[in-house]
């Protein structure tokens, strides 16, 4: 950009951020948040409304300045550059489309600014206005305002939140598509799990101003690393009890009423502390007598109170017998629970390993 | 039940016509009458004592005394002057209100605003007098600073004239545009800051095109109080006024001179509808949307 510096090194990311911290009087939005995003990459931060991601986000576009720590874009320190002198552009939220501007004088906007010739900008120019499209294209619309500055960075603060569901599974794969095409590095923050995952190549969920976790979808859905990470991605059953034997790597927590499960231990529990065991849906198998489970799994039963019919993803929620817990158990493909009926009785196991208990907080 | 349908139709008529009464009844006995009866009254000449016969004659009065047609275009340029004057005053003080106080500061700042109007415009214009005037606050004070040697006259001038109805605008700007600028998203101006504008450009290209409508709005509306104010130029400016509306009063009340008083207020009609129009054409603007700002 404009801006003068010294060209960054080969190896240094995209962006660089160390130990960031903002207050607002007595609240710390942002708490010693530090990440680094490599060159090209989809880098996504996962968090509640309200956890700070925004925050951390406009202190990266420049409109806010952070009170501890520093920020490094393409390995240049940020530190007092205004926002329109840095190599980073952002999609809004409302998307922030000029509405007294023709789609071609929103996209040519950047460009103007940098006194690009009126020929050479109309060479992309629509006469439309902003105003009558639709709402996928507003989404193209401000990503294109913003990519043809060719950043650095592209920030884009859930820029899919206002679109229908359908609409919204079809820009991901766009946006996978542009990024991928164009090589530019994107920072994306959403509070939509699916969107984080699907997207990203590696993912920092944030929670009440840090990062609770950093990795790839994959190590986020596996293997998280705190009881918040496991209970914000993806869909999972949280069962909180107290620990009652230890078995190897493995820890048996009474979740209420003598019912015992089976879980692997994220970190080392002693026996009579508090714990939370969590259990995908996909994880748990379903049967219709306890000798059909595999050895190992536990033998548990409950009574259907609901079905949850929605194709790929439909899942029978049940009251375990004992504890009277709710759990969310997903019906496999092949249709042969087809016919549960709330107030069926029914068997259901998992295997131990792909549960995880964390020490409750 | 086609009866009762027309009947519904018809008391339905009838209440819309009642509700409407007192505004038609204003329009019809304050605008509507006094403008024909002066229509009338400029299109005739005294040709004898009460004998009278329809003539252009005030009309070519008006375009052949130099005094009365260069008053008239000294009024136009001064209302245009004063109104841009209020225009460049008026837009960081809408926006402070607008976009950067916030909550009980904002509302305050317009009380500020509104203050002045709770005095009468004689006792506000009577307050400037003291002010300025040459054994007043201000020429003292000037003396006292060893600025000037001795009291000097500071009533009288154009700049006085313009300072005054200045003044007197300034509400009926802030208030259009402070509505015109509260509705503007501030992402826009991040948006564009983002994208690599800096404050003049943003100023041009996102804030001026949406705050248009106010600023047109508050525009017509100070250049039409101006141009009409008789008060402020008469009081501020003496004799050197030269202000229209003191020719049409002189022609009225000294003169007694109906005819040619008539004249020039159609004059001035027609000068604040041309300028109005000249206005939202050079401003891009409709009518019907600037009005809604008002």
């Amino acid at each position: 950009m404009s801006a003068a510096g010294t060209p960054a090194p080969e190896a240094a990311p995209d962006l660089e951020v160390r130990a960031v911290t903002k207050r607002f009087a007595a609240h710390t939005a942002v708490n010693a948040v530090s990440f680094s995003v490599p060159r090209g990459s989809f880098f996504s931060i996962l968090g509640p409304s309200g956890c700070g991601k925004t925050t951390l986000l406009r202190m990266i576009a420049g409109f806010i300045q952070p009170d501890e720590g520093t920020i490094a874009i393409g390995g240049r320190d940020m530190a007092h550059v205004p926002p329109n002198r840095r190599p980073v552009n952002m999609v809004f939220q409302h998307l922030a489309l000029f509405p007294m501007m023709s789609v071609g004088e929103n996209v040519a906007f950047g460009l103007a600014r940098r006194g690009v010739g009126r020929a050479e900008r109309q060479k992309r120019a629509a006469a439309k206005r902003t105003d009558e499209l639709s709402g996928g294209q507003r989404q193209r619309v401000a990503i294109a305002r913003s990519m043809v500055l060719e950043p650095t960075l592209l920030l884009l603060d859930e820029p899919l939140g206002a679109l229908d569901l359908k609409l919204r599974e079809h820009m991901k794969v766009e946006l996978k598509q542009l990024q991928s095409a164009f090589g530019t590095t994107f920072v994306y923050i959403t509070h939509d799990q699916s969107e984080a995952l699907v997207l990203s190549d590696r993912v920092g969920v944030m929670s009440q101003g840090h990062f609770e976790q950093l990795g790839t979808p994959q190590e986020l859905y596996y293997a998280p690393a705190t009881a918040f990470v496991a209970g914000f991605v993806g869909a999972n059953n949280r069962l909180s009890g107290t620990v009652r034997a230890l078995e190897g790597a493995l820890v048996e927590i009474d979740a209420g009423q003598g019912w015992q499960v089976r879980v692997r231990a994220h970190a080392p529990l002693a026996v009579g502390a508090a714990a939370q065991a969590f259990v995908r849906p996909e994880a748990i198998t379903l049967a219709r007598t306890p000798a059909e489970l595999p050895p190992g799994h536990g033998a548990h039963s409950g009574e259907v109170t609901d079905m949850l019919f929605d194709g790929a993803n439909s899942a029978v929620l049940l009251r375990e017998a004992h504890s009277r817990r709710e759990l969310r158990i997903a019906l496999p493909q092949t249709g042969a629970f087809a016919d549960l009926r709330p107030g069926s009785r029914i068997c259901f196991g998992f295997d131990p390993e792909r549960g995880i208990g964390f020490a409750a907080t | 039940m086609s009866e009762g349908a027309a009947g519904g139709k018809w008391s339905g008529r009838l209440v819309l016509a009642l509700l409407l009464a007192p505004a038609l009844l204003w329009l019809l006995a304050l605008i509507i009458l006094p403008h024909a009866d002066l229509a009338v009254l400029s299109f005739r000449e005294r040709v004898a004592p009460r004998q009278y016969a329809p003539s252009l004659a005030q009309y070519r009065t008006f375009f052949g005394e130099p005094l009365y047609w260069h008053v008239f275009v000294r009024t136009a340029l001064m209302s245009a002057i004063a109104t841009l004057m209020t225009l460049l005053i008026a837009f960081p003080i809408a926006w402070i209100i607008a976009k950067l106080a916030r909550g009980r500061m904002s509302a305050l700042l317009f009380v500020v605003c509104l203050i002045p109007f709770w005095v009468s415009e004689t006792v506000r214009t009577l307050g400037w007098m003291i002010l300025l005037r040459e054994s007043g606050v201000l020429p003292a004070i000037l003396v006292h600073l060893g600025l000037t040697a001795q009291p000097v006259e500071l009533l009288y001038h154009d700049a006085t004239i313009l300072v005054g109805l200045v003044y007197t605008s300034l509400l009926f700007m802030v208030v259009p545009l402070v509505g015109s600028l509260e509705s503007l998203d501030n992402s826009l101006i991040e948006a564009a800051y983002d994208l690599g504008a800096r404050g003049l450009s943003i100023l041009r290209t996102i804030v001026i095109p949406h705050a248009a409508p106010g600023i047109t709005a508050g525009c017509i509306v100070v250049f039409m109080l101006t141009l009409g104010n008789y008060l402020t130029p008469t009081l501020l400016g003496g004799k050197n006024s030269l202000w229209f509306t003191e020719q049409i009063y002189t022609q009225f009340i000294t003169r007694f001179n109906w005819e040619q008083g008539a004249a020039f207020g159609f004059l001035l009609l027609a000068l604040s509808t041309a300028m109005v129009w000249l206005g939202l054409k050079l401003s891009g603007q409709r009518f019907s949307d600037v009005m809604r700002r008002v």
